[in-house]
């Protein structure tokens, strides 16, 4: 079912974002597949008919002026909103072959498979140890010893291994923010996702913290699919691999990340990069 | 944009004006000043009153036989030690039962029912409870407990404090569990954890010394209930720990001895005065220090 799946989404490259994909830069394979996807706040529509494809193993920036549905997006790919009656989704969002959004989908299974990491740290009121630990008892049964050896591989792949490798068991709530934010990454990658969602990751963090996190998202691409809200266009032209510009719940142009700020082929795409709105 | 005033919209440089102005600006505040110490002052001779007079009185009626005597005839050297224990057997059931129930009531209104027009209902009624007068829930638990059984007992006594605690309860964790922010609990749903492990391994954890300390204040607010006791575990002169049978409790021990006649059972009813005092007092500073230790 899966096979078949990724076939249709490598053939199917015939809309907006065809040229930016067939460039040499990016993956042809998509990991996340979206077709015709409309959003709705009670009544409110915040997305338009999006079409979208997330190629496997890159970074995919999402950027636009507030309120302009990328973070909506974003928590549409873990079907966080269907926390909040109300919300709802229509449309195809494919994934291994499955709409994510369907009604009968597992969404802590779906939830495993694709992991987030918010604007803000949010490290649980427990210890370091614990904070990756948790995750991971959610889906699996380890021992003692492959525990500890899964949790010092997350830590390490966040890159706070030898920070905190001293103080595992003292309380979480202790560290840094640019410490608890590559903690949360951390918690988020224990659970071994394929995709990984940041929603503005970097915004509460100071310079040198950010900077990590951005190197730590070029490192992650390695293995993970990824998908990244930000505010801060440098971040995206630094981080990404292909960009997206969102301008009042639509889709405006999608494309790899170089095309898109040196040469974007939609007017209102210029005007945001050049800075005369957002 | 520049820091020079035009000289016409400069203050009133006239002296006399001024003086004037402050001076009765001083007087205004003189007055209420005054009035302010008054007030103080009157509330607090009253406070200072009933506390002196409580551990002047109540340590003079301190002994050891306060805490290994049982309650005796007037004459015979008694203590207080069934009441003390009756209560502390009373209070401790009924927290045991009401905490559970309060809590899960508090979790169902924070996590499930937010918004929802049932969980306004039932936080309402919650709340009304929560200022009812403990007279009246005695006299609820008298006919539902005490009449239909065929008699006073311990049990009766339990639920009615039970059931005082409950609403308490319902809002301290209500109140702790809407402190939390939305990102933490999205940050758990975000793991693919079910709602259920969210809110026990997560908002309870964080919640907690939050919902320890209304429970520190429910406890000391129903050891010191006389109303909703007279109903239902009526007290009893003898040592008692069987709770099907009619149970001594400090409270209503000191409603019976400072009414008697009797000099050392009014000195008795001192002490006791004085022994839940200072265990209120006790758990008030105990979740006061827990809660600004954890924030």
């Amino acid at each position: 079912m899966s096979g078949t799946m990724t076939e249709q989404t490598g053939q199917n490259a015939s809309f907006g974002g065809m040229a930016a994909r067939s460039s040499a830069e990016l993956n042809q394979t998509a990991r996340i597949s979206i077709r015709n996807l409309d959003f709705y706040y009670g009544t409110n529509k915040a997305l338009k008919a999006i079409n979208i494809d997330y190629p496997e193993k890159q970074v995919t920036g999402m950027i636009g002026p507030s309120g302009c549905g990328k973070s909506t997006l974003l928590r549409v790919l873990n079907r966080m909103f269907s926390l909040y009656p109300g919300q709802r989704a229509t449309g195809e969002v494919m994934m291994d072959g499955t709409n994510i959004i369907g009604a009968d989908v597992d969404m802590n299974e779906l939830r495993s498979k694709v992991g987030m990491v918010f604007q803000k740290p949010t490290p649980f009121p427990m210890t370091i140890y614990e904070n990756i630990a948790f995750g991971i008892r959610l889906h699996e049964k380890l021992s003692r010893s492959q525990m500890d050896e899964r949790i010092e591989w997350a830590l390490t792949r966040a890159a706070i291994w030898g920070e905190v490798k001293d103080r595992l068991n003292s309380s979480a709530m202790g560290l840094s923010g640019g410490q608890q934010q590559r903690l949360c990454i951390a918690r988020t990658i224990a659970v071994r996702p394929e995709v990984i969602l940041f929603d503005e990751p970097t915004s509460a963090l100071d310079p040198i913290s950010t900077l990590k996190i951005e190197e730590l998202i070029d490192e992650l691409k390695r293995d993970f699919t990824i998908a990244i809200v930000t505010h801060n266009m440098q971040q995206a032209a630094r981080c990404a691999d292909q960009v997206a510009f969102f301008y009042l719940g639509e889709l405006i142009e999608v494309a790899p990340a170089a095309q898109l700020f040196t040469a974007p082929k939609q007017q209102k795409t210029q005007e945001y990069i050049t800075g005369r709105f957002g | 944009m520049s820091a020079t005033i035009h000289p016409s919209l400069a203050p009133a440089k006239d002296v006399a004006v001024a003086a004037r102005l402050g001076r009765s600006r001083s007087r205004s505040d003189v007055i209420a000043r005054t009035l302010s110490l008054l007030a103080t002052a009157i509330g607090l001779v009253f406070l200072i009153s009933i506390l002196v007079t409580l551990f002047f009185k109540g340590f003079n009626a301190m002994n050891l036989s306060v805490f290994t005597e049982v309650t005796r005839p007037p004459g015979s050297n008694g203590g207080l030690l069934n009441a003390i224990v009756g209560s502390v057997i009373q209070v401790a059931l009924g927290t045991a039962i009401g905490t559970p129930i309060g809590m899960l009531v508090g979790t169902y209104l924070a996590e499930y029912a937010r918004g929802s027009k049932f969980g306004g209902v039932v936080r309402f009624v919650s709340d009304i409870l929560l200022s009812a007068p403990s007279i009246l829930i005695g006299l609820f638990v008298y006919s539902l407990l005490v009449l239909p059984f065929g008699g006073f007992s311990g049990w009766a006594g339990v639920a009615a404090l039970a059931i005082i605690i409950i609403p308490i309860v319902v809002r301290t964790t209500e109140d702790m569990l809407s402190l939390i922010p939305n990102t933490l609990r999205e940050a758990v749903i975000g793991l693919g954890s079910p709602k259920w492990k969210m809110i026990v391994l997560v908002c309870w954890r964080s919640a907690i010394s939050g919902i320890i300390t209304g429970v520190l204040l429910g406890i000391a607010r129903i050891a010191g209930e006389t109303a909703p006791l007279l109903f239902t575990s009526l007290g009893n002169n003898a040592w008692s720990t069987d709770l099907t049978q009619p149970m001594p409790s400090l409270p209503i021990t000191i409603y019976s001895y400072a009414g008697s006649p009797f000099q050392d059972w009014i000195e008795l009813a001192w002490a006791g005065a004085l022994v839940i005092t200072l265990a209120v007092l006790g758990l008030n500073i105990a979740a006061r220090s827990l809660f600004s230790g954890k924030k």
